[in-house]
């Protein structure tokens, strides 16, 4: 976020009062672009690793898979009557997923697949495609990253917008509470993230991210053969593939929550904020369209 | 603005939204079916094939396991009992009457029996098998070293890749599973040519009587049941051209990820 602020006056036709608003220039060029960027590779990495998973539905943990004891798996059963059903057992624990998980598809046919066709990429089930889509974009993913990890350690991005603040810590209750009430900074405080979005961005950006890209690497034969560390981080190859899996759904859960934040603090602004760089301080909330 | 035009607004918004998302997806699936985008997606394994390598050197070796961490339960992948008549009577024979033949960009193309591969310098290795699909076993391995083989038939100069071509037929009309290794693998101390597993005679499930060990690879280089070595400066004339069975269907033929 740069402190550059522009005085806009503008006369709203209809409207015989003219009044100023505050825009700052928010978001970077740089900022800008590796976040689009982001957002098409994490769609087609999070499609095409279910589409990878789909083609063994069963996580473990350790160096190998133990088939009798996974810690989660997916797959279709057929009862008594012959009626098919899906079937996710997590920690040993049963449950009915028909439609979604395990067993999926339209009116007339279901077919048994852990992932339903719209999550994953290519929509039938093609690892071999599936794989393709994912290495591809994941070195789109990395390079983009260490662009904006670079841009964010020279320019002080991370240090000057992301690190909180005793202030911003000592009022960590307060932040909660206005989230809560979905109350949104208005004016001089919204120039800076307030101290939860400073905290997720940190834990996105150097726990989250970095994690997923490790445990990805770890799955790597080759790469476990130069750095054996690396899997033993994780505790195993299988370890390293569970921890893969559930980054994504955590930085799925990261996205949801963003974007539910984005379009309860005004979507228009937000979006023109990261595609011009501007950012309306007196229009948080306002749905002016 | 009124709330019913919000609400048509929203409900705009909301339709536009999954027309895009269906849109998105359908022409992803478009892609996947685009030769020349394929082609752009396949750069990545030539990216990951130099990176890889390079970062971890030639001589990396695969971690080893003890005793200990074996799988109780090692699931045979691909093919389990080779449905062709000929490798079926050289299994009721006990493979007594199975040669390896060597051969191609080779100095002395040589036919090997087991009990002369078992004279060769042998290397036993408790190592992880990682399928492509996503899941690893444990088991332990012992063959005879390639390089060893390689010195017994003295390669060639031009050779690039062995290719192995093996005894189980992968479709009705009898076409049998083949790989390729780079001769940086082939040559590598833990690529071996594997007679015995978990102590015991290799069984079929596994790949009997000889099946490759390619340690940095996933499961489906190291090829089974194998019956021809060749040692070659080129696959493009070979099946599909793409240097083994599953790439032939679209599998990387560098599979170190």
């Amino acid at each position: 976020m740069a402190s550059r602020v522009r005085q806009s006056g503008r006369n709203e036709a209809g409207s015989s009062e003219s009044f100023r608003r505050d825009r700052v220039y928010r978001h970077s060029v740089l900022v800008r672009a590796t976040h689009w960027i982001n957002l098409v590779c994490m769609t087609v990495l999070l499609m095409s690793g279910l589409q990878i998973f789909n083609a063994h539905p069963a996580l473990y943990w350790g160096d190998r898979s133990d088939f009798d004891s996974p810690i989660l798996a997916i797959g279709a059963e057929r009862d008594a009557a012959g009626q098919g059903a899906g079937v996710t057992t997590v920690l040993g624990r049963t449950f009915d997923t028909t439609g979604v998980l395990g067993l999926s598809g339209g009116a007339d046919i279901q077919e048994p697949r852990a992932f339903p066709a719209w999550a994953t990429l290519p929509s039938s089930q093609w690892l071999a495609m599936g794989r393709r889509w994912h290495f591809f974009f994941a070195w789109i993913f990395v390079v983009n990253g260490a662009a904006y990890l670079l841009y964010g350690l020279a320019r002080g991005h991370f240090r000057r917008d992301f690190l909180p603040s005793g202030w911003d810590l000592r009022h960590i209750g307060r932040s909660v509470w206005d989230h809560l009430r979905l109350r949104f900074p208005r004016g001089e405080e919204a120039k800076r993230y307030n101290v939860l979005q400073k905290i997720t961005y940190l834990a996105v950006v150097f726990v989250l991210v970095p994690l997923i890209v490790l445990a990805g690497l770890s799955m790597s034969p080759r790469i476990d053969a130069g750095f054996p560390w690396l899997p033993a981080l994780f505790g195993g190859r299988q370890s390293a593939r569970t921890v893969h899996f559930v980054c994504a759904f955590a930085l799925l859960g990261f996205v949801a929550v963003h974007i539910v934040m984005v379009l309860l603090s005004g979507v228009w602004n937000n979006m023109r904020a990261m595609i011009t760089g501007w950012y309306d301080l007196g229009d948080p909330g306002g749905d002016r369209g | 603005m009124d709330d019913s035009r919000r609400l048509a607004r929203r409900r705009f918004l909301g339709g536009a939204a999954s027309g895009v998302a269906a849109l998105l997806l359908g022409g992803c699936d478009k892609l996947s079916e685009s030769a020349p985008f394929v082609r752009v997606l396949d750069s990545a394994e030539a990216v990951s094939k130099y990176v890889q390598r390079a970062i971890t050197g030639r001589q990396a070796t695969a971690a080893e396991f003890t005793e200990a961490d074996l799988s109780p339960a090692f699931r045979s992948n691909g093919t389990h009992d080779p449905d062709d008549a000929g490798y079926q009577a050289l299994a009721r024979n006990g493979f007594a009457d199975w040669r390896l033949d060597v051969g191609g960009l080779v100095e002395r193309p040589t036919q090997f029996s087991l009990a002369e591969l078992r004279a060769l310098p042998s290397r036993t290795q408790i190592t992880r098998h990682d399928c492509v699909e996503g899941r690893s076993c444990i088991g332990k391995w012992k063959g005879v070293r390639l390089s060893a083989v390689f010195d017994q038939v003295g390669v060639r100069s031009g050779a690039r890749y062995a290719m192995f071509f093996c005894a189980d037929p992968m479709d009705p009309f009898g076409n049998k599973y083949y790989e390729s290794a780079d001769l940086e693998d082939a040559y590598h101390p833990q690529t071996i040519l594997a007679y015995e597993m978990n102590d015991r005679t290799l069984p079929i499930p596994y790949g009997a009587p000889l099946r490759l060990r390619n340690e940095r690879q996933l499961g489906y280089k190291m090829a089974k049941y194998i019956m021809r070595i060749e040692l070659v400066d080129s696959f493009a004339r070979i099946g599909g051209g793409r240097g083994g069975y599953w790439e032939d269907q679209g599998y990387e033929r560098y599979a170190g990820i």
